[in-house]
């Protein structure tokens, strides 16, 4: 039987609602917990769907924590299982099946779904976005045909797609962005210019300022892409990839205080008492940004909810301050990437573009926002140190540009200046 | 809820890790990171007595499971 009561019931059975439930476990939290999700599988990783999975793995990798893990620590999972809604004044969730279950403390992980193409044709057979399991074994069906497949959105997501389609499965592929560059929400412009040159010489068409109109089919199932210049591709498959939206609905219907995505505060609770929201549905003031801001990725699920857990265990609410970062594997292409960058006036280029390993350092006003290093670990590793120190070392624009500078020495004098201060105070 | 984990064995899947590091916050006893890669390096692979605790909050936090613990034995 369901339960019908937890001191912490879940809402959404992904990376960040798994984490919260884990590290509650791990902080000593002896109350009931619950995660209700809708997926048929437990938590399980999404990266790898564009990635390794795509390419040859089975559903046994993806799995976060084993089955059992959740039965081991009293953690009640209940998969494929939605909540419909909930009434913040009684603390009680309604499921699909009409079963009510009474909360203590609510946390939304409901993350995120990929936005619609809206496009004539788009509800083609082999047309699909790539978001769960489901998506990706139609993807792996259609790549093993080593089919034509089309790209819409030179995003991370359609990136590590067209790596794998023309690495994995020899397709021949082309990737359509609107914007006049790639990437332009998530890396900087010297990156981005670096990634394109690394597709195209595993022979990725790459059109730059490419809008599709129209998705034309024989029978039902997807023959071509058309741009809207005119230009025909011909295409047996179609992933769009043009960014994700918060799953809200359930929080909206509740009266709670949603923009883009579920508003919290700076320690992560919602406009109602005792409901929280936490992952890619969140959005939050972010000290990194200077405003609200709402972030997809791993790290921020993995940290949104260690915070969390910290602040339900013991009662005590803090602000989430942590380095937001980010990596994309495009075959052997690695980024990472730490900050947030958008901001950016000036940037500096530390190492080689041509010999495939450098960082790009992206500063406003002087300041250090950020930087991306492909194929470049060790400067991700310094990169995100500094960040997270309060005076970030000092690192400028004039530094960074100076002849010999590295950023792991950089960091390391900076490293043994703070332990010599703290020895003298 | 506390199990007890001494003399398990930590074994680590390097290439899963992705160098977020939060295990060596977790347990630095036990966990660093390379310089140059930012990959896991493990600096001892036997839970010792009274670090259970430890190790499986650096197993729990680890953002890609790419720590793992077997029992000696088994």
């Amino acid at each position: 039987m369901l339960p019908s009561l937890a001191d912490i019931l879940v809402v959404g059975g992904g990376k960040a609602g798994s984490q919260l439930t884990a590290s509650l476990r791990d902080e000593g939290f002896e109350g009931t917990i619950a995660i209700v999700g809708e997926e048929p599988l437990h938590p399980y990783d999404r990266p790898p769907l564009s990635k390794e999975y795509l390419g040859m793995g089975d559903v046994g990798g993806l799995l976060l924590r084993a089955e059992h893990f959740y039965l081991d620590s009293a953690i009640d999972i209940e998969t494929a299982t939605r909540i419909v809604s909930f009434d913040t004044a009684k603390h009680v969730a309604t499921r699909s099946d009409g079963s009510e279950i009474t909360y203590g403390e609510l946390v939304l992980a409901t993350g995120a779904r990929p936005r619609k193409l809206r496009i004539p044709g788009a509800d083609s057979e082999g047309v699909s976005p790539l978001r769960s399991v489901e998506d990706a074994d139609r993807l792996k069906a259609i790549l093993t045909a080593r089919s034509d497949l089309v790209v819409i959105g030179g995003g991370f997501v359609g990136l590590e797609v067209a790596a794998t389609a023309a690495i994995s499965y020899g397709c021949k592929v082309t990737v359509m962005e609107a914007l006049p560059r790639l990437l332009s929400r998530t890396a900087l412009p010297e990156t981005a210019a670096h990634i394109q040159r690394f597709h195209e010489a595993l022979g990725v068409d790459v059109l730059l300022g490419a809008q599709a109109a129209e998705i034309l089919s024989d029978n039902g199932r997807v023959t071509a892409v058309v741009t809207t210049e005119g230009q025909v591709i011909p295409a047996d498959g179609v992933v769009y990839g043009i960014g994700v939206e918060p799953r809200v609905e359930l929080a909206e219907a509740a009266g709670i205080e949603v923009a883009n995505g579920v508003l919290v505060d700076s320690t992560l609770h919602s406009s109602a008492d005792g409901v929280w929201a936490i992952g890619d549905c969140c959005a939050f003031p972010s000290v990194h940004f200077g405003g609200s801001v709402r972030l997809e990725s791993v790290q921020n699920a993995t940290d949104q909810a260690r915070h969390l857990a910290g602040e339900l265990f013991s009662g005590v609410r803090s602000a989430y301050t942590a380095v937001p970062w980010f990596w994309s594997d495009q075959g052997e292409l690695h980024l990472q990437s730490v900050g947030l960058t958008g901001t950016f006036d000036s940037t500096v280029v530390i190492g080689d573009a041509d010999s495939g390993s450098f960082t790009v350092l992206a500063f406003h006003d002087g300041r250090l926002l950020g930087g991306d290093s492909v194929n470049a670990p060790g400067d991700h590793l310094a990169l995100k140190r500094l960040l997270g120190s309060d005076s970030q070392a000092g690192l400028t624009a004039t530094v960074a540009g100076g002849a010999g500078f590295t950023l792991k020495d950089f960091a390391r004098q900076a490293r043994l200046a703070k332990e010599a201060l703290s020895r003298s105070a | 809820m506390a199990s007890t984990i001494n003399g398990e064995r930590i074994s680590v899947l390097e290439d899963k890790c992705i160098g977020a590091g939060n295990c060596v916050d977790a347990a630095e006893k036990y966990f660093d990171q390379d310089d140059d890669t930012a990959k896991v390096v493990l600096l001892r692979d036997v839970v010792e007595p009274g670090d259970g605790d430890s190790v499986r909050r650096a197993v729990n936090v680890c953002p890609v499971a790419a720590i793992l613990l077997n029992s000696s034995g088994a």
